[in-house]
């Protein structure tokens, strides 16, 4: 049988986590091309419903990722964020959803770097936990 | 024009190859092909450079023949090209946000460079999730604001020196905010400059009368900037002024000085000069007023008996003022590395070892010693001397990057010693000696063959202090000729490198602009955008932004004057539509967007939400908290993201 390769959504916020996406990018960092990013402004923009949608239409993970504390380009958009996903996770949970399979970090405009490196750990984290209970009947839609 | 989202949605895709950049990884053929299957696309083409002029054509030929009113360009990142296509839809003749940028080289083919299949695989995908946003795109208009024409610029070295000056001889109102008494930054600590050999003091002393003298110049020294809040061309400025306890009646005189009994060691020349309580921090300081240093001051009294002018006022505390500008400049420069920091060099501990600022001090002929350069430990001039190099740069115990002027600023000092003192030993350890900039190499020549300095390829691992002597032995391989060699010397001058202000971060979070891994100032685009930041309006300019020397520092600063002038002589800019926006049909006035709000820019007028689009930023904090889906982003809407996330998973 064929490795699993997860698929992950991830977004990112166009300040601080998007560029430095971009970063990891101009510098060649690779990493696995397991994930598919939207570009939010602000991870302020996270609404509970899109990480839920993601995981009903097949997601194996969602990682959210935006300025580091003190530093999002709206003041206080990134500590929304983290009340939201934490609030997911609750709900992943009753779901039967390993809450593993949301993250949410800080990447910097800097971190080409460290962005590559959370992808990096994100798709072994999914890869081991496997494919999402969610997959393959969303797959079959 | 062709928009409204009632229209059935024609959309032209577009799979650019970036020379091998994109091509070189994914089958853009195949990408293309692909795009040309999705509903809704008419058209879909690759091609080489799609932001060429003749690619930009291309999409412009076709909107008008095929009568696309989407777009969907699968490229580089948007951050890069966006507003390049947007300009050449508007050409064509429909909404500029009708266009949707897929970003597959920074996001795949530059990522994923060893699995084409995959990338090419993700390429489909992002382009799948660009054509289902673009479906949904609506036309927008970009609400124009009013520019202040005024400028703030943070820092008063030579940088900030030269922003305030072109900005202010343009016409245009300038605040200039230096924290310390005065205005002048390190190249006032200078004694010459390389590779001139001009004499520091003397090419800067004019520029800073300049700066007070000028009528458009406002300057605010002993001052902090607290607090920015708005946007480009409508920011709302808070500055502490400290208090000096000396007013502006101060004339300079100095009698308070010579009266005041309290002695410190003075920070101008890094502790190795004193001052008194009352003081300048040097003669030519500007403004020439004087400050009392209310940690060091006993409150004798005895200048307020001497000052003629009535000048000094006890009763003084911190004033806060409030300024509106259009544009600001960031110009707050660095701090050089603390040589502490690297412990085998015995700095801080052995007498005779000191950093390359302190040999500038000491040979200064205004500086503390009278420009006579005797050691610590005994007094005695030194016989020999060696320059250490890149102390706290190219170095993976403390910071990676090179400081850029450490080489030439020990060759020039060397030199200058060595004009004065020719018997005197000398030698510079260096990793590679970085002569890049106009005149260096030769500048570097010349020390090397017509002043006999030793220039020795090798890092000293560490220096030992001889206790009777206090002479310093130090152990080195000389790279070049293999072996290791032993030298004892009178005095050793660590060249350090430059690093980012202490208060860099206090300042990014008043900013909200980004610093790089080594800590600087980031600046949008490393090579096309060097001076802007990523938030509009605001701009870099010096060392704030990394390491260089004064001519690139000027430049800098002669750069963020002229594009911060933009905004200001056009007096409005556009600024970006993606604010929010309620529908009241759906709004059932729970006020939680208006908790959420951080700008105040939510109101519920007759239990229904009202979005006052003068202070809402577009953050989305709102619409991610609306349970009902009244609250929207434009150009970020519920329906675009659940379309894309959608797309991410399955083709419709
Ligand atoms: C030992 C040494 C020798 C050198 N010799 C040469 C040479 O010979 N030739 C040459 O070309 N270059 C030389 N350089 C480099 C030169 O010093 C710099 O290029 C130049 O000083 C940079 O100017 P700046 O305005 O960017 O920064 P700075 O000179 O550091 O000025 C920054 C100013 O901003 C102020 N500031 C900082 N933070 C704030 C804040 N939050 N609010 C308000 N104000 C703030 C500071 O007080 C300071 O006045 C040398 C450097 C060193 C260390
Ligand atoms: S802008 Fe990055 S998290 Fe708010």
């Amino acid at each position: 049988m064929a490795e699993f390769e997860p698929k992950i959504l991830a977004f990112l916020c166009n300040w601080c986590s998007y560029a430095g996406s971009d970063l990891a990018g101009t510098s060649r960092i690779q990493y696995p091309p397991s994930i598919r990013a939207i570009r939010v402004m602000c991870t302020a923009r996270m609404d509970p419903q899109f990480i839920l949608k993601a995981f009903s239409e097949g997601a194996d993970g969602v990682m959210v990722a935006g300025c580091h504390p003190g530093d999002c380009h709206y003041v206080a958009g990134n500590y929304k964020a983290k009340r939201r996903v934490t609030l997911v996770h609750e709900i992943l949970e009753n779901m039967g959803i390993e809450k593993e399979r949301l993250m949410l970090d800080w990447v910097s405009a800097a971190e080409g770097e460290k962005f590559a490196t959370i992808v990096k750990e994100f798709t072994n984290t999914i890869k081991k936990i496997g494919p999402s209970p969610l997959r393959a009947a969303a797959r079959q839609k | 024009m062709v928009e409204g989202n009632k229209e059935e949605p024609r959309i032209g895709v577009y799979i650019c190859h970036c020379g091998i950049n994109i091509a070189g990884v994914i089958d853009v053929e195949e990408v293309a092909k692909y795009a040309g299957t999705l509903k809704n696309v008419v058209l879909s083409k690759d091609y080489k450079y799609m932001c060429s002029d003749p690619g930009q054509e291309m999409i412009i030929k076709d909107i008008k023949e095929h009568n696309l009113n989407r777009i969907v360009v699968a490229a580089c990142s948007p951050r890069m090209h966006e507003p390049t296509f947007r300009a050449a839809c508007e050409e064509a003749g429909i909404n500029p946000f009708l266009m949707e940028m897929s970003n597959i080289r920074e996001h795949s083919s530059w990522v994923h460079m060893k699995e084409p299949e995959k990338a090419t695989e993700k390429a489909k995908d992002l382009v799948r999730m660009a054509v289902a946003k673009a479906r949904l795109l609506e036309p927008l208009e970009k609400p124009k604001v009013k520019v202040t024409d005024k400028a703030l610029v943070i820092g008063g070295g030579i940088a900030g020196i030269q922003a305030s000056l072109d900005l202010a001889d343009q016409g245009f109102k300038v605040y200039l905010v230096e924290k310390s008494p005065t205005i002048g930054g390190k190249m006032a600590m200078l004694d010459k400059t390389f590779p001139t050999m001009d004499c520091s003091a003397c090419i800067l002393t004019p520029k800073m009368v300049d700066v007070a003298r000028h009528p458009n110049i406002e300057l605010l020294t002993y001052s902090e900037v607290k607090e920015i809040d708005g946007f480009i061309g409508n920011f709302k400025v808070k500055v502490e002024k400290k208090p000096r306890f000396v007013t502006d009646d101060c004339t300079g005189c100095g009698i308070c000085a010579d009266v005041c009994p309290v002695e410190v060691p003075n920070e101008f020349d890094l502790g190795l000069g004193t001052r008194k309580a009352i003081y300048v921090p040097f003669p030519q300081a500007v403004p020439l007023i004087y400050t009392i240093d209310q940690e060091n001051c006993v409150g004798c009294g005895m200048c307020l008996n001497v000052c003629d002018p009535d000048a000094i006022n006890f009763d003084s505390g911190p004033e806060e003022i409030e300024i509106e500008v259009g544009t600001i400049i960031v110009a707050t420069g660095f701090d050089i590395f603390d040589a502490r920091r690297k412990e085998e060099y015995g700095y801080g501990i052995y007498d005779n070892v000191i950093n390359g600022l302190e040999f500038e001090r000491l040979i200064n002929a205004s500086g503390p010693s009278g420009g006579k350069l005797l050691r610590p430990s005994d007094g005695k001039e030194p016989k020999s001397i060696g320059f250490i190099q890149c102390v706290g740069s190219r170095d993976e115990a403390t910071n990676k990057y090179c400081s850029r002027v450490c080489c030439m600023y020990a060759i020039k000092n060397a030199r200058l010693y060595k004009e004065k003192h020719p018997e005197t030993d000398i030698y510079i350890f260096y990793m590679d000696i970085r002569a890049f900039g106009k005149g260096y190499e030769e500048f570097y020549k010349i020390a090397q063959d017509e002043y006999g300095i030793k220039f020795i390829r090798g890092r000293p691992g560490e220096i030992l202090e001889d206790p009777q002597t206090k002479n310093l032995i130090l152990r080195v391989e000389d790279t070049l000729l293999g072996e290791t060699i032993e030298v004892d010397l009178d005095l050793v001058v660590l060249s350090v490198g430059m690093e980012p202000p202490k208060d860099a971060e206090k300042l990014q979070k008043i900013l909200r602009i980004s610093r790089g891994a080594d800590g600087f100032f980031l600046e949008a685009h490393p090579k096309l955008r060097p001076i802007d930041t990523l938030t509009e309006g605001v701009f870099l300019a010096g060392t704030a932004q990394g390491p260089k020397d004064i001519p690139d520092t000027v430049a800098q600063g002669s750069a963020a004057a002229a594009r911060a002038a933009i905004p200001m002589s056009k007096g409005e800019v556009e600024i970006e539509p993606i604010l929010a926006e309620a529908d009241p049909e759906k709004c059932i006035g729970c006020r939680i967007c208006e908790r959420v709000c951080d700008f105040g820019a939510i109101q519920i007028v007759e239990r229904k939400a009202r979005v006052n689009q003068a202070l809402c930023k577009g953050c989305g904090g709102c619409a991610g908290a609306c349970p009902t889906g009244a609250m929207q982003i434009k150009h970020f809407s519920d329906n675009q993201i659940m379309a894309m996330i959608h797309a991410a998973f399955k083709e419709d």
